[in-house]
């Protein structure tokens, strides 16, 4: 079934497509028709989800509209199964960007190489190395060279899969160097070890620091985000009583609430015991949180570094006001969805 | 006056692969979920001595359930293994096909129990309801749990009946029969003191479940709670949550009246379960053992809606605070806190105070 043109989004939402040999719990409901679902977020996404046995380029009973499909796409995902004979969603995937590569040069292809867990690291580069020759091979045997594929090793039972997407997503980030010498800049001025900034709602990260990419930073980062939604949603959802309220802006404060505290939004720190490396977490709006892993015993410094963060936050949200033009929150796209830790 | 150290002996029942040691190592071992696969079958008992706040010592002995041990614990080892029971936490697993058969064995089980330690408390629970569809988990635990009260009742009844024939007939070898006394018919409700829980190890239940094992168990429950009570109105706090340092089982907590309005009922084991996988994400990026301390501090302000924070109180607990907003409140909250340590320093234990100059 082809999408319906008129719900063809503007061009300030880029779109994301999932396709080959999908399982279900990757990212989205498994599903036998496309679906289009919104990820609200920093900035707007629309995830277009291919069912894995439908192949748009030769299949007489269904018509597509490729514009419509692929017009203003900004990543094509194709997922193969590592455990599985890949072969086949390989040849459908070569198939698929020769068809794509004429009309739409500018697609990034993404190919997730999935379950890979319980491969040995070994094994895991000898089936990249295959797939990427089976690509290439045949490419530049029908002329085309230097499609841009890039490769991911995921799997959903580590931090991987959330990994894969984040770099997807940062290609797609309109003048990512500026929020990334942001993120290197407070990591120097505040000797941070590692600095994300995170998508709350999607635990994807938009971007990090220059130093290098370092999986357990953002695992412990990311669960860290996890811990204070579920927080919020049990002490922060619901809604206080006048009484208490009035309580709480009489005497002897005699000020509102939102005069009494420093943030707006979340703000929060955990000290590791290991070596007193402190994790700091600033939500910069509602959607993105600033998480930071500092260095050893700095957590007395932190009046000082708040100053700092301050700082930072203040130009990221000026940063987002421009690049995010049309601000409604469409339906979150299922799945991968928690709620965000809302409003301060 | 404070009470001295304390041993309870608490036994751990069930039949083979129902979840009793999986239990175990993830409540006091900081094992995760999944971990629990790689468990064996359990030979004939497993020992372990748990030290639970300084003046508490859990005996914890996990009976391999397999049918040849399970006669043996009835038989040989009865009294062994049945007297001076604190506590027996018996598991069915709920997917298990035959059901008579393990109702059989549990009330062989509680037999024993009231006949040699007649002031032990049970716990049952219902596990595996992972297993069970979310939609039909209610019905099909209350139904279970009416059978096991049931025949708890019954195997009760049974055995004091038995027992005092036995009295009287020790009784009359040596004096003339006393006034007979009115036999006990059998009652649907038991007075054996059981309690029942659905758990799972997939989800928080476990937790709600240990908590209520291990709350009557605490020394000097009531001191504590006096004391959080008054903690909590010095620095009008909404909610204050005191958890052992190993398990992140609570131990105890007091509730504002304002906090008591929070719909989620839940929410104590949930810190306990969010607190523990925390502790798992720590350990794996510090290398440090899962059972070692992994976070010293936490603070947490929420805008203008609540702040809290969770630090390490005592050498033997957590503290986990839940307030109103606000820098000055919260500031003068965490110092009081502090300052408050020494209040509770009886939950260390003697043996810490010894140590203390
Ligand atoms: N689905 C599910 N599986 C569970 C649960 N609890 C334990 N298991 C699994 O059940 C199996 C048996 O668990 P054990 O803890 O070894 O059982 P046990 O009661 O100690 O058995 P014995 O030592 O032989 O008496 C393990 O593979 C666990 O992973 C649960 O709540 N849900
Ligand atoms: N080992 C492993 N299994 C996975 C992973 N991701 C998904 N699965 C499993 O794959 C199954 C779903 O796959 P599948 O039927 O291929 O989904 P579909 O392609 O969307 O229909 C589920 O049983 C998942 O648990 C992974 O990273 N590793
Ligand atoms: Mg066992």
């Amino acid at each position: 079934r082809a999408p319906d043109p008129t719900t063809v989004q503007t061009k300030s939402k880029p779109r994301l497509l999932l396709m080959g040999q999908r399982s279900e719990s990757l990212f989205l409901e498994s599903t036998a028709r496309i679906q289009k679902d919104s990820l609200s977020s920093f900035m707007e996404f629309d995830v277009w989800d291919f069912p894995g046995q439908i192949d748009i380029f030769d299949n007489p009973n269904l018509t597509f509209d490729m514009d419509a499909i692929f017009g203003e796409i900004g990543a094509l995902i194709w997922v193969i199964d590592a455990q599985d004979d890949y072969l086949e969603s390989v040849a459908r995937l070569n198939s698929t960007i020769f068809h794509l590569y004429r009309s739409y040069p500018h697609i990034n292809i993404e190919v997730f190489i999935h379950k890979v867990d319980g491969l040995s690291d070994d094994y895991r580069l000898d089936i990249q190395r295959d797939i990427t020759i089976h690509i290439q091979d045949e490419l530049s045997d029908q002329g085309v060279e230097n499609a841009p594929v890039n490769f991911h090793l995921t799997s959903i039972y580590n931090h991987s899969i959330f990994e894969a997407f984040s770099k997807v997503i940062q290609k797609l980030i309109p003048r990512l160097g500026q929020l990334e010498a942001m993120l290197t800049n407070l990591c120097r001025t505040c000797r941070f070890e590692k600095a994300y900034l995170f998508d709350v709602n999607t635990k994807i990260y938009i971007a990090t620091d220059s130093t290098p990419e370092d999986m357990a930073s953002y695992e412990i980062c990311s669960d860290f985000v996890d811990v204070i939604i579920d927080f919020t949603e049990v002490y922060g959802s619901w809604p206080r009583s006048k009484r208490w309220k009035e309580r709480l802006e009489g005497e002897p404060w005699c000020q509102p609430l939102e005069d009494q505290v420093a943030c707006e939004w979340a703000e929060s720190g955990m000290v590791l015991a290991d070596a007193q490396r402190p994790i700091m977490l600033r939500q910069v709006d509602r959607s993105l949180a600033l998480v930071a892993i500092m260095k050893e015993g700095s957590y007395d410094k932190m009046p000082q570094i708040n100053m700092n963060v301050d700082v930072v936050v203040k130009g990221l949200t000026e940063f987002f006001e421009i690049t995010k033009p049309n601000q409604t929150v469409v339906g979150a796209a299922s799945g991968m969805v928690s709620p965000g830790l809302g409003q301060g | 006056q404070l009470k001295k150290v304390k041993k309870q002996k608490v036994l751990l029942m069930g039949k083979s692969g129902s979840g009793k040691s999986s239990m175990r190592s993830i409540i006091f071992s900081n094992y995760l979920a999944r971990d629990t696969r790689r468990l064996g079958a359990t030979i004939d008992i497993d020992l372990s001595h748990v030290k639970f706040l300084g003046n508490l010592t859990l005996n914890l002995w996990d009976c391999g359930g397999q049918e040849a041990f399970m006669e043996n614990y009835l038989s040989q080892q009865r009294a062994h293994v049945f007297s001076n029971v604190g506590v027996l936490i018996y598991v069915f697993d709920i997917e298990s096909r035959d059901v008579e058969r393990d109702l059989a064995t549990y009330v062989n089980i509680v037999s024993a129990l009231v006949q040699y330690s007649r002031d032990a408390r049970l716990f049952v629970l219902i596990h595996k309801m992972d297993l069970i569809q979310p939609m039909l988990r209610e019905d099909v635990f209350d139904q279970r749990a009416a059978l096991v009260r049931r025949k708890t009742a019954e195997a009760e009844a049974v055995m004091r009946k038995h027992l005092q024939q036995q009295q009287q007939q020790q009784q009359q070898q040596q004096q003339p029969p006393p006034q007979s006394q009115p036999s006990p018919s059998p009652t649907p409700e038991p007075s054996i003191h059981l309690q029942l829980f659905a758990t799972s190890i997939w989800d928080q239940s476990l937790y709600k479940a240990w908590a209520s094992i291990i709350h009557d168990l605490v020394p000097n429950l009531s001191v504590i709670e006096t004391q959080l009570a008054s903690l909590g109105a010095a620095i009008d706090a909404d909610e204050i949550l005191l958890f052992e340092r190993t398990s992140f089982l609570v131990v105890s907590r007091w509730t504002s009246r304002e906090g008591e309005r929070n719909p989620y009922g839940d929410r104590f084991e949930r810190m306990s379960n969010i607190l523990k996988s925390w502790k798992h994400t720590c350990s794996k990026y510090t290398g440090t053992p899962r059972n070692a301390e992994q976070f010293s501090d936490f603070e947490y302000k929420m805008g203008a809606t609540f702040s809290m924070f969770a630090t390490k109180f005592t050498t033997n607990t957590y503290i986990l605070v839940c307030m109103p907003p606000g820098e000055a409140r919260f500031n003068s909250a965490k110092l009081n806190v502090a300052a408050a340590r020494s209040w509770f320093k009886f939950l260390d234990g003697p043996v810490v105070q010894a140590q203390q100059p």
